[in-house]
């Protein structure tokens, strides 16, 4: 198995910058905590970071650059102060993941680019799980423009690249869930989900991924972008789900789950593991090579 | 003291453009490119030279805010812009000086018409490559300050007319802090009009051959808004905005071109169009309006 475990994290600051600004953030940033402690006792050798906040339009972008170096600062959340980082980084796996995207039909390129601007998601997650560079990490794109099977492939891709090196990965997606956020300035303390509706869709979600189902969830991706708004139509999850081998058989557990902004914030742990949910559809095309858009409607 | 916007321009900031300049501040070499666009940017900069202005006031997509409108409030910048979604065509090394009275001003005028506004002060923030690219487009030598102002989300959030609505009021609040801050304004629109682009790159980025509008949709919308514009007709196109948003996946769902125009006060004058091209599918046009002729 080469992904040892799995991970749903926030990409929004608040937890790494303010986490005392408000008791939710708090909780997040201490189950950051809980991941980060998970990681460290496990024999990876491999963080690989699937970002919303990091959009792509040419293909994916997969991150080379062995060591990026800058001092970030959010574009929203400026007042909140700067994030120095200096990340280490798989150069060698980078490279693995654009050959086996390529291979599978997809556009890809790596980027190793002396100031890139890496984005607010990836910065928080890996300061807050692997603030030593402990583990090299590695970091892909989202397309704005792909679709479930372009992002199913680019999860299996991620996977060829694993076994073809034997690394063994800790995949971490960063992706909000309901996406919708309050657009005044309020005090943190009031941060609350920004409608009941996204509530409810969330904790359906998160109920699901608490039982395991992670193929469920990704299979279900689409209504609950509609209905919660998902944050880049919930594609991270479909991302993770087939890197981790599109099944039900996970011990899932919901370490925080909570508003950062009206959005919904969740930290969730997948430990691979033989049992559980796999008792259930698996309905959607599964797709082995991306061979572009099907142009169904000129048909 | 009174002000007032003396020009304003729809600057579009595909890197690209300044990818094939080929000027001093950014790292990547290109063979040229996009000639037609270029040719449109050096009318209008030689038009620019004739104007009497004192600041730039640039509205950018890229610098995307969700909780009100943003304003750079830091008088000086001085930092490198890597692309992220194009870092092999643009790494840049900018140097600018802001109006910060100016910012403050707009952003005063902008709360008083009920818009959620914040001044940008952290000085490590990095200004984002729309503004940089469009600002570099109509002023390379950066000699004149400028005001840099965030896109607010409001059309992905509410929808296109509520995102509309902020536009003009906060395209009027800039014409009022020009007018009573004394300033002669250079106000630009950085953005595209279609906007769905391509999703592959050939070799050589700047090889021509395979450069064309994405879909014939995107053309025929970007000529009705060309056509509008060259016609006088801003009011006319604010009242299509919403399809125009809709239909051509068009980059005015920033709000950086209701912005303009509200600013200029929907101009019944003739704009006049420098230059119609495409960029990896795109659809972009460099327009002017001299306000002092009008």
């Amino acid at each position: 198995m080469s992904v040892v475990r799995g991970y749903i994290v926030p990409g929004k600051p608040q937890p790494l910058l303010t986490p005392d600004a408000a008791p939710g953030y708090r909780k997040l940033a201490d189950a950051f905590g809980m991941v980060r402690e998970e990681i460290a006792a496990s024999e990876a050798d491999l963080i690989m970071i699937y970002s919303t906040k990091w959009l792509s339009v040419i293909g994916h972008q997969i991150q080379a650059d062995p060591k990026p170096t800058w001092v970030h600062v959010d574009p929203e959340w400026h007042d909140l102060g700067e994030i120095p980082y200096s990340f280490v980084i798989d150069s060698e796996y980078a490279a693995a993941y654009e050959a086996a995207a390529k291979k599978r039909g997809l556009t890809a390129r790596t980027v190793a680019y002396r100031g890139f601007p890496i984005d607010t998601g990836t910065i928080t997650a890996l300061k807050l799980l692997n603030p030593e560079n402990r583990i090299p990490a590695c970091v892909v794109s989202c397309n704005m423009y792909a679709d479930r099977a372009e992002t199913i492939v680019l999860g299996k891709a991620a996977r060829d690249a694993a076994e073809q090196l034997g690394k063994k990965v800790i995949a971490v997606a960063v992706t909000q869930l309901s996406n919708r956020m309050v657009t005044e300035f309020i005090d943190p303390k009031t941060d609350r989900i920004s409608s009941l509706k996204d509530d409810e869709w969330n904790r359906k979600v998160l109920e699901f991924l608490g039982n395991g189902r992670l193929e469920d969830v990704s299979q279900l991706a689409r209504q609950f972008f509609r209905e919660a708004n998902a944050d880049q139509r919930f594609k991270a999850i479909w991302w993770l789900a087939a890197l981790m081998g599109q099944n039900n058989d996970y011990e899932g557990r919901v370490l925080a789950y909570e508003p950062i902004w009206g959005t919904g914030a969740t930290v969730v742990s997948l430990n691979p593991m033989e049992r559980g949910a796999t008792n259930v559809e698996f309905d959607e095309d599964d797709v082995e090579v991306y061979r572009g858009d099907r142009n169904v409607l000129d048909r | 003291m009174s002000g007032r916007i003396v020009m304003g321009a729809l600057a579009p900031h595909p890197p690209h453009l300044v990818y094939a300049d080929n000027p001093k501040q950014n790292e990547p070499r290109a063979e040229g490119g996009w000639d037609v666009l270029r040719w449109g940017y050096e009318a209008l900069r030689a038009k620019l030279k004739k104007k009497d202005y004192d600041v730039i006031i640039v509205h950018s997509p890229h610098w995307r805010t969700v909780v009100g409108h943003h304003f750079l409030g830091v008088p000086h910048f001085k930092s490198l812009s890597v692309d992220p979604i194009f870092p092999n065509l643009f790494r840049y090394h900018y140097d600018l000086k802001v109006d910060v009275p100016l910012a403050e001003a707009m952003c005063a005028e902008a709360a008083a018409q009920g818009l959620v506004t914040k001044m940008m002060r952290n000085e490590k923030f990095r200004v984002d490559y729309g503004t940089i690219t469009a600002c570099h487009m109509v002023n390379p030598d950066w000699d004149k300050p400028i005001v840099g102002v965030s896109a607010n989300a409001a059309y992905d959030y509410f929808g296109n007319d509520v995102g509309d609505r902020q536009m003009i009021a906060l395209g009027q609040a800039a014409r009022r802090a020009v007018e009573k801050l004394g300033r002669r304004a250079l106000v630009i629109s950085s953005c595209s009009l279609s906007h769905r682009h391509f999703t592959t790159e050939p070799g050589v980025p700047e090889d021509m051959s395979y450069e064309r509008i994405y879909n014939h949709n995107q053309y025929l919308w970007d000529m009705h808004v060309v056509k509008l514009l060259k016609t006088g007709k801003a009011r006319e196109l604010l009242d299509e905005m919403p399809d125009f948003i809709d239909q051509s996946v068009s980059e005015a769902r920033a709000g950086s071109l209701t912005f303009l125009l509200s600013a200029l006060g929907f101009p019944t004058q003739p704009a006049e169009v420098h230059a119609y091209g495409t960029v990896i599918g795109t659809g972009n046009a460099v327009v002017s309006w001299d306000m002092e002729a009008a």
